[in-house]
């Protein structure tokens, strides 16, 4: 819980994090240097129960990885512990080599470069769609800058970029509340856009959507690849076999099997555990 | 609780404002002009007695838009905004304590008549200071805001939310509550401070004073919403209603929601006080009674009457339910305790959004 | 409090005036030679009352004691009119009627406006006297306690002739515990007139004993006179007297803290009473109930009310009281839960308003009902009273109860909610509601029964505190927020957490009151609190894993 000096912290933080990927441009990086997050034996037990159990995972740079599990798998844990929302027993999580999540909070992790859509559609329902948008836009979020904040042009073409690509445009001036399930989960993903991360987690973005949604809500995050890395946490398996490059099946808190979707659903053990049942 | 603090009409429209600054000029226009111009036999004579009511009001008015700022807009249930009031009131209340001078009953050329009483030598040290007006002024704001930066910084750093901070402020405003109550605080113990003369030299029974007085509350009154209004408007104002409704989202995003929760609480802190201070000279009394947690809650209920989150109903809630209590405990005061108990769980039950919920909507959804 | 005991002793007199009334009426003789040797009273000198009272103890009457014990303590009084004789059970001062005590029969005899009686006057000589006289009457009696409390009586004013009964009793005493009284008492004779190794002896005796007469009497050996001299001459004694001066202050120090705890004790279980019906609806249901105080009040209400309508059963009122005020509070909980908080769950701070306006309304209520003034409630004789463990150390009755009596409670809760249907409804719709309904649970009725579980608990709280506090409309308010403080202390949803933590509370405002005083005593507390929830913001034993994530 404690981390002196925070507020210090996220600027340097930030700085640093410039700095190693500007030094990774400039070199190749050896084998395990160049990975976005690594997750290295995290645990995490509630009153005795291990959501965690070991859990290693590492995710490369403009990756798009999928992450399945049946319920309990500790795939929402998971994403918690990255986020800064739930502190694990044991274990360690950076992001590249010089942020360690552990230390930081929910805020400093996403100002450093990490977003996140939830499972269940968070939007602040009672601002308008723009003003979801312009609350997740990057930039200095201390009190006293938001309370002087002015929309640049520039601000405005980007949130006008976004409302294009999540196709809100029409319905920018309505409040989130009023949006259908699936414009409520397209709204979320592009306040991840807005806020322009490095890593994206997007859990269960499809659910509750029309195929049609589906469908070009999987065009979206191909899009999105390769810019930014994308960690994907999905039941649908349709959907996961059409985005996926690289799939990592999760059980009791670990990783049970990686590879691409074919290699995965073949593994004997996966199919005992989950998509055999 | 974000469920309920959502469902409430969030937009301004520059009308609502314009009306409620309006009824704000028309009131220090026309009450001290009733006042002091209209003769007593006329019926349009406005009588000392009223002049200071409406001052009262105006305070009370002022304390709820602070309230409404960190309750209906941030979520957060402060029961302690009495404390904050009560603290910018003592304040006040120093200063004019040593403006009376050798006048006391003691003739004392420096120690308020209660410390002579106490058979006490020195003024404390948390005294000096007090017989200048600035420092007094300057005091009224520093000690809510200090204690609210302390009290918030602790809290919301642990991120104590909810029904516990609203009991945490509870406990702190009681805890206040019997500090002052001793008569070794050096605030005059269970009578507080009365018998107030003159602020900066003018004469605090003269109707002239009071109308200034009056005047002055409603300029401030009037400020205190233009601030609160100007930073509900601004981004950082969307920031604190994305933190009522989903704080841990507004997390994620990347705010600090701790600051912004420690700013607006210590600003709302401030409001509090100074509403205090002009509470004070009016009614000629302040007393420990005044940091009861029941205070505190009554404030939450003039909001909740008016219509949380929008500022101008909470300060239309504080006349209402004011006058309410003026009227019921004068002509009826077994009645009283009823009808606020009634106002309490009517107001929940059946009117989330307070009167200005039935306003015509139209502003709403936009 | 000064009822209370009036009360008491009114009810020993009329004990004492039943056993002799069942008595055969042979005694006809007897009373009336009582009588007309108590009449001389009236007109007697101080010296002639000396020879009365040994005509009286010579009569052998059972009177004869009440009556000496009567004029001893100025309660002996005639009456104007017809110049009678009566003793009078109380005389505080703020009376204006006194109540007559026959002094023969020892029946009540009604009672008289104060201006209507004169007082039977004694000095100190005969005040001396009729103490002699009455513990050696005492000395006599077959009853060790009363043996002892008349040692302990002449203790306090030792003189020749005292000395000379105790020794006398000495010899004869068989019971322990009053012979190590009459030791006591003999030792400090001894320091007066015994030589210096006698005096050495006595000191050694005395250093055992614990109470504040002694240690005084011995501090009074090492003081030194104006003159410089010390007021005991021989240095051999001054060493063992400043030497037992310290052991009795040891032990005398370690008995107040064990009263100190015990007090805390006792205030803390008053908190673990006043809390756990709250730790029900706040922490099991998520409702901040306000009126919780005044559900408090209506169960001291009702015990009010018992007493009024049982005016025989004042013995047994406290024990009606409770189940009544547990239906009582229950009722008008089940009442609020079913009108107003069902349409509020999952709002916890909208509870909280609508449940301040209960409480607003109920207070109201009560004014209207019993008027604004406080009810005075009658404790039953067997709580009133002590139970001596020392000389240092004794235990009020009702503070011994209160813990046995919240303990009690807690259990019966505790295992109601481990062991009954209730209890695992309860525990199932409040970890997962939607789960218990379609477990076929009537969530809405388990709801109500929860709420009014917590109310019942609040009035059977009530009945507690009928007996410790002013029952009025605001006995509720001064006990709410230390009653929230206690389960936010303790941990929200965890009935043990409230236990502890309301203990815990309990010790350390005792513990602080001695260096900080009462009202400071408990600002720091409520600060320390303030400090601890920013520490651990779920209290001493928050719950944990996805179910806390949802309150």
């Amino acid at each position: 819980m404690s981390s002196p000096g925070r507020s210090n912290g996220t600027r340097s933080v930030r700085r640093s994090w410039r700095e190693l990927r500007e030094a990774a441009k400039r070199r190749a990086p050896p084998p395990l240097l160049g990975k976005i997050l690594y997750l290295e034996k995290l645990t995490v037990s509630f009153d005795g129960f291990k959501a965690l159990n070991g859990l290693t995972l590492y995710v490369d740079p403009g990756e798009l990885r999928c992450i399945i599990g049946p319920n309990g798998a500790g795939k929402t844990t998971m994403m918690d512990v990255i986020t800064g929302k739930t502190r694990p027993d044991e274990g360690s999580a950076w992001f590249g080599q010089d942020v360690d999540l552990l230390s930081l909070t929910e805020p400093e992790i996403a100002q450093a470069g990490i977003g996140r859509k939830f499972q269940k559609p968070t939007v602040f329902e009672f601002l308008s769609v723009f003003e979801n948008l312009e609350l997740a836009l990057a930039g200095d979020k201390t009190f006293w800058r938001t309370l002087v904040a002015r929309l640049t042009p520039a601000h405005r073409e980007r949130i006008a970029e976004v409302l294009h690509i999540i196709g809100l445009v029409a319905e920018q001036g309505v409040v989130a509340g009023a949006l259908s399930h699936g414009q409520k989960q397209w709204l979320e993903i592009g306040m991840l856009l807005m806020q322009q991360p490095e890593l994206l987690l997007v859990d269960e973005p499809v659910a509750g959507m029309t195929p049609q949604e589906t469908e070009r809500t999987a065009e979206l995050l191909l899009s999105l690849a390769g810019k930014h890395t994308v960690i994907v946490v999905e039941h649908d398996m349709d959907f996961v076999r059409s985005i996926a490059g690289q799939v990592t099946v999760l059980h009791e808190g670990r990783v049970l099997a990686e590879g691409d979707m074919d290699r995965v659903q073949n593994d004997p053990q996966v199919i005992e555990v989950y998509l055999g049942a | 609780m974000s469920a309920i603090a959502g469902r409430l009409p969030l937009s301004f429209s520059d009308r609502e404002s314009l009306w409620f600054l309006s009824i704000l000029a028309v009131i220090a226009i026309a009450v001290p002009i009733l006042n002091l111009a209209v003769p007593p036999s006329s019926p349009l004579h406005v009588s000392t007695y009223v002049l200071t009511l409406v001052g009262k009001y105006l305070c009370y008015a002022m304390l709820a838009i602070a309230v409404d700022l960190i309750w209906g807009f941030c979520g957060i249930l402060s029961l302690g905004h009495a404390a904050f009031f009560a603290l910018g009131g003592y304040a006040m209340g120093m200063y004019l304590m040593r403006q009376i001078g050798t006048r006391g009953v003691y003739g004392h050329p420096v120690l308020p008549d209660f410390m002579v009483f106490l058979n006490w030598t020195d003024l404390p040290w948390f005294w000096y200071g007090f017989d200048r007006f600035w420092f007094a002024m300057l005091m009224v704001a520093v000690v809510p805001a200090v204690l609210a930066y302390v009290f918030g910084w602790l809290a919301f750093r642990s991120r104590v939310t909810g029904v516990y901070l609203s009991i945490m402020t509870q406990a702190l405003s009681y805890a206040l509550m019997l500090a002052f109550f001793r008569n070794d605080m050096g605030f005059g113990g269970n009578n507080g401070f009365t018998d107030f003369k003159d602020i900066l030299g003018f004469d605090l029974q003269q109707d002239t004073t009071r109308s200034v007085l009056l005047v002055v509350t409603v300029a401030a009154l009037a400020a205190s919403y233009c601030v609160c209004r100007a930073i509900v408007a601004s981004r950082a104002g969307r920031v604190i209603r994305a933190i009522r409704d989903a704080e841990s989202r507004t997390r994620f995003l990347g705010y600090r929601v701790e600051s912004y929760k420690l700013w607006v609480f210590v600003f709302s802190a401030v409001v509090a006080g100074v509403a205090g201070a002009l509470y004070v000279p009016q009614v000629g009394i302040i007393n420990p009674s005044e940091f009861e947690p029941i205070n505190s809650i009554e404030v939450v209920i003039w909001v909740a009457v008016g219509g949380r989150g929008t500022l101008f109903g909470a300060a239309a809630g504080a006349a209402l339910v004011n006058y309410a209590k003026t009227y019921f405990t004068a002509a009826l005061p077994e009645v009283w305790l009823y009808a606020l108990g009634a106002i309490f769980v009517g107001v929940t039950l059946f009117l989330p959004r307070g009167l200005a919920g039935l306003m015509p909507a139209a502003s709403r959804g936009k | 409090m000064t009822l209370t005991t009036s009360g008491g002793q009114r009810l020993l007199w009329l004990l004492l005036a039943a056993c002799l009334a069942a008595l055969p009426a042979s005694a006809q003789t007897p009373d009336d030679e009582f009588r007309a040797v108590l009449a001389e009273l009236r007109e007697a000198s101080f010296s002639d009352k000396e020879s009365i009272a040994d005509k009286l103890i010579a009569t052998s009457h059972m009177s004869a004691r009440p009556v000496l014990t009567a004029l001893l303590e100025d309660r002996l009084f005639v009456r104007s009119q017809d110049q009678q004789i009566f003793i009078v059970s109380s005389t505080e001062e703020s009376r204006t009627q006194y109540e007559l005590i026959d002094p023969v029969s020892l029946s009540r005899a009604g009672s008289a406006p104060v201006d209507e009686l004169t007082k039977i006057g004694t000095n100190n000589r005969l005040r001396r006297f009729l103490r002699i006289t009455i513990a050696r009457g005492a000395l006599a009696n077959p009853d060790p306690d009363v043996r002892r409390a008349a040692v302990r009586e002449l203790l306090r004013s030792l003189d020749a002739s005292a000395i000379e009964l105790l020794r006398q009793r000495k010899t004869e005493e068989t019971d322990a515990r009053v012979l190590y009284e009459i030791d006591t008492a003999l030792a400090l004779a001894t320091l007066d007139d015994g030589d210096a190794a006698a005096r050495v002896a006595a000191v050694q005796t005395l250093s055992e004993r614990l109470s504040p007469e002694v240690r005084n009497r011995l501090a009074a050996l090492i003081e030194r006179n104006d003159d410089g001299s010390f007021a005991e001459s021989d240095e051999g004694v001054r060493v063992a007297a400043a030497a037992a001066i310290e052991t009795i202050d040891t032990a005398r120090s370690l008995y107040s803290g064990v009263e100190t705890l015990f007090f805390g004790l006792s205030l803390g279980s008053v908190l673990v009473l006043v809390a756990i019906g709250l730790a029900i609806t706040f922490g099991v249901m998520g409702v901040i109930n306000m009126a919780h105080g005044e559900l408090m009040m209506l169960g001291a209400y009702t015990t009010y009310v018992v007493q009024t309508a049982l005016p025989g059963y004042i013995e047994w009122s406290v024990l009606i009281a409770v189940p009544a005020a547990f239906l009582v509070a229950g009722l008008a909980g089940v009442l609020i839960e079913r009108t107003i908080i069902r349409f509020l769950y999952g709002r916890p701070l909208e509870t909280l308003l609508a449940t301040f306006g209960v409480s607003l309304i109920l207070q109201q209520l009560v004014r209207t009902v019993f008027s604004a003034n406080n009810r005075s409630v009658i404790t039953p004789s067997w709580m009133s009273g002590t139970l001596p463990i020392n000389d240092a150390l004794s235990i009020t009755y009702n503070r011994l109860y209160i813990v046995i009596f919240s303990l009690i409670v807690f259990g019966l809760l505790l295992a109601v909610l481990k062991r009954t249907r209730l209890g695992l409804d309860i525990r199932a719709v409040s970890q997962n509601r939607a789960m218990a309904r379609a477990m076929g649970i009537r969530s809405e009725w388990v709801d109500a029964m929860t709420f009014g579980l917590g109310a019942g608990i609040a009035g059977v709280a009530g009945v507690a505190l009928s007996q410790l506090t002013n029952v009025g409309p605001n006995l509720g308010q001064s006990y709410i927020i230390d009653s929230f403080m206690v389960v936010v202390f303790g941990g929200v949803g965890n009935l043990w957490g409230t236990l502890i933590g309301g203990i815990s509370l309990g010790v350390i405002n005792k513990l602080l009151e001695p260096y900080a005083g009462a009202v400071l005593g408990k600002i720091l507390v409520l600060v320390v609190l303030i400090l601890f929830i920013q520490r651990r913001p779920r209290g001493l034993f928050p719950q944990t894993g996805r179910a806390a994530e949802a309150a």
